[in-house]
């Protein structure tokens, strides 16, 4: 087969730009390869964590846990119009029946922190749901290791992900092209701008560090051995509960990510996150 | 066209990643999943020894850090007609057995017990659940008791067996045990309590005497211990894995 054929039939499918366009490498192997076991460490640890919460599902601030006064709890209500999911925040309390407190198992509303769908395994088996959780910790811990590493020393770091002062100048204006869907086109898009350089750094370098440190707080035994997680983060309860808002961090980037990704051309984008190769519109030169 | 290729890409998206939790849920019934993922206990174990070591103390906490109300959790009231019984004469004739691997067997009084030397401190009490409580325990180190009854070469592990039996009512009796390895067992921490803020323990805390293993999660503390038995494997006891909560899935070690 010639490349003619071939390259009519990719374009008929909108796999590449319809104009003039050239190809460029986008992200090393290594990012690609960290990229992908991150996203499938996430999706584990998100619903195994929820598996973990509802085992309690309250949060607490401090050394130990104020059982009358929780900074979260989801709890199940009953009243005369059946069982009702109370999701409690600080001093406000919201209905959440159906998803948060109580929800539907086999068909039979239940006292459950987050639903079925939201767990895994999804039935309430804290057992599975902690060897599931720490299984992928180790993953996430060793691929976040050797992806600092090597961020730092290749200078993936300095090049690419830590903004500089022009950056930070053009913020203001990319915040509004954001807003606006614009996205850089041409020799702007071969780099990250201001936003997506905080933005991944921040959740690579703080909330990536946050997570596993918090977690590590947890545990009785860390903590013998390293007292001083304990004061960093003001005490065990206080360390989970600052685990659980890392982990719905992580959710809310991932789904600005997603958008973001379809917005600005899904195609291209996660081609160059599978093969390296990223379509820039124009000519090589121009 | 674009339109038609993202709703397809969104679909495709979401169905795998359906395919993906559902294959997932049916994996957590797979008994060599559970046996694989279990292995990284191992790896957890060894990792946490490194930095914890033998001695390294969990943290003690001051009075006012006491939970006005500590929570009890677990069996809150054995309530065999033996058990009855001995709450019933204040605990006066409870013994607790020692033996297995040892030159010395011997069992103690409580009485006994509390003549020993005892170590109060205010710790941190984790439940696997999530939640924490802070209390003041009183107790014999257990590596006082231990050396008391001289281990042999060959000694691994202490399992305690308790008076709170686990089992639904009409089924076979299945008591509460747990064990810990020799370094756990030997912590300067890790108490034969009888007390909680000075008073005797009450019923729902493990009365007359329970374990306090404080680098370690709530279900490792076994309650109303009646014998304590060293071994050199955990394999012929009950389930095998070393615990009651173990033998139901939960990991042997447990200072995560």
């Amino acid at each position: 087969m010639s490349a003619e054929p071939v390259r009519i039939l990719r374009r008929a499918l909108g796999l590449v730009p319809a104009g003039p366009h050239y190809f460029f490498r986008r992200h090393a192997l290594i990012v690609r390869v960290a990229h992908w076991i991150n996203a499938g460490c996430l999706a584990f640890l998100l619903m195994s964590g929820l598996q973990i919460f509802n085992a309690h599902p309250a949060l607490y601030w401090g050394k130990s846990s104020d059982f009358d006064r929780p900074v979260l709890s989801m709890t199940a209500q009953y009243t005369d119009g059946g069982t009702v999911g109370v999701t409690q925040i600080g001093p406000w309390h919201f209905d959440t029946t159906g998803v948060l407190g109580a929800s539907d198992v086999d068909g039979v509303r239940t006292p459950r922190g987050f639903p079925e769908w939201a767990t895994l395994p999804g039935p309430q088996w804290l057992a599975m749901g902690r060897l599931w959780h720490f299984a992928f910790a180790w993953l996430f811990a060793i691929n976040g290791i050797l992806f600092w590493a090597y961020a730092i020393a290749r200078g993936h770091l300095r090049r690419d992900l830590l903004p500089t002062k022009k950056d930070l100048a053009h913020l203001p204006r990319e915040i509004v092209d954001h807003i606006k869907l614009n996205f850089p086109r041409g020799e702007d898009a071969k780099h990250y701008n201001a936003l997506q350089k905080l933005a991944y750094f921040f959740v690579i370098f703080v909330l990536g560090a946050l997570i596993v440190l918090t977690g590590l707080a947890m545990s009785p035994t860390m903590d013998s051995a390293f007292p001083q997680l304990l004061w960093i983060f003001g005490g065990r309860q206080s360390a989970r509960t600052i685990h659980f808002v890392c982990a719905f961090s992580f959710l809310g980037f991932f789904i600005v990510h997603i958008a973001m990704v379809i917005l600005s051309g899904s195609w291209n984008n996660l081609r160059s996150m599978i093969t390296g190769s990223y379509a820039i519109e124009g000519d090589k030169d121009g | 066209m674009a339109e038609n290729r993202r709703n397809f890409m969104t679909r495709a998206g979401a169905g795998a990643a359906t395919l993906m939790l559902s294959g997932c849920a049916s994996l957590s019934q797979q008994k060599w999943v559970a046996n694989l993922l279990s292995e990284v206990e191992i790896l957890t174990r060894h990792a946490q020894r490194l930095f914890a070591g033998s001695h390294a103390l969990a943290p003690e906490f001051s009075k006012k850090d006491i939970a006005p109300v500590f929570r009890a959790n677990g069996t809150l009231d054995p309530a065999t007609p033996d058990y009855k019984a001995h709450a019933a004469n204040g605990f006066r004739d409870w013994r607790i057995e020692v033996g297995g691997l040892v030159e010395r067997p011997f069992s103690l009084s409580m009485a006994q017990l509390r003549a020993l030397p005892s170590r109060t401190q205010i710790t941190r009490h984790d439940c696997v659940e999530g939640w924490s409580c802070i209390g003041e325990w009183t107790g014999v180190p257990l590596k006082l008791v231990l050396a008391a009854a001289k281990p042999k070469a060959d000694a691994r592990y202490v399992v305690f067996y308790c008076a709170d039996n686990m089992a639904e009512e009409g089924d076979p009796a299945q008591f509460y045990y747990e064990s810990l390895d020799l370094l756990e067992a030997t912590h300067p921490q890790t108490l034969l309590a009888y007390e909680l803020s000075g008073q005797a323990l009450q019923i729902e805390h493990g009365a007359p005497v329970r374990l306090r293993a404080e680098r370690q999660l709530g279900y490792k503390m076994a309650k109303y211990i009646k014998r304590i038995e060293v071994v050199s494997s955990l394999a012929q006891i009950n389930g095998g894995r070393g615990g009651y909560w173990e033998d139901q899935g939960y990991s042997w070690y447990a200072g995560i």
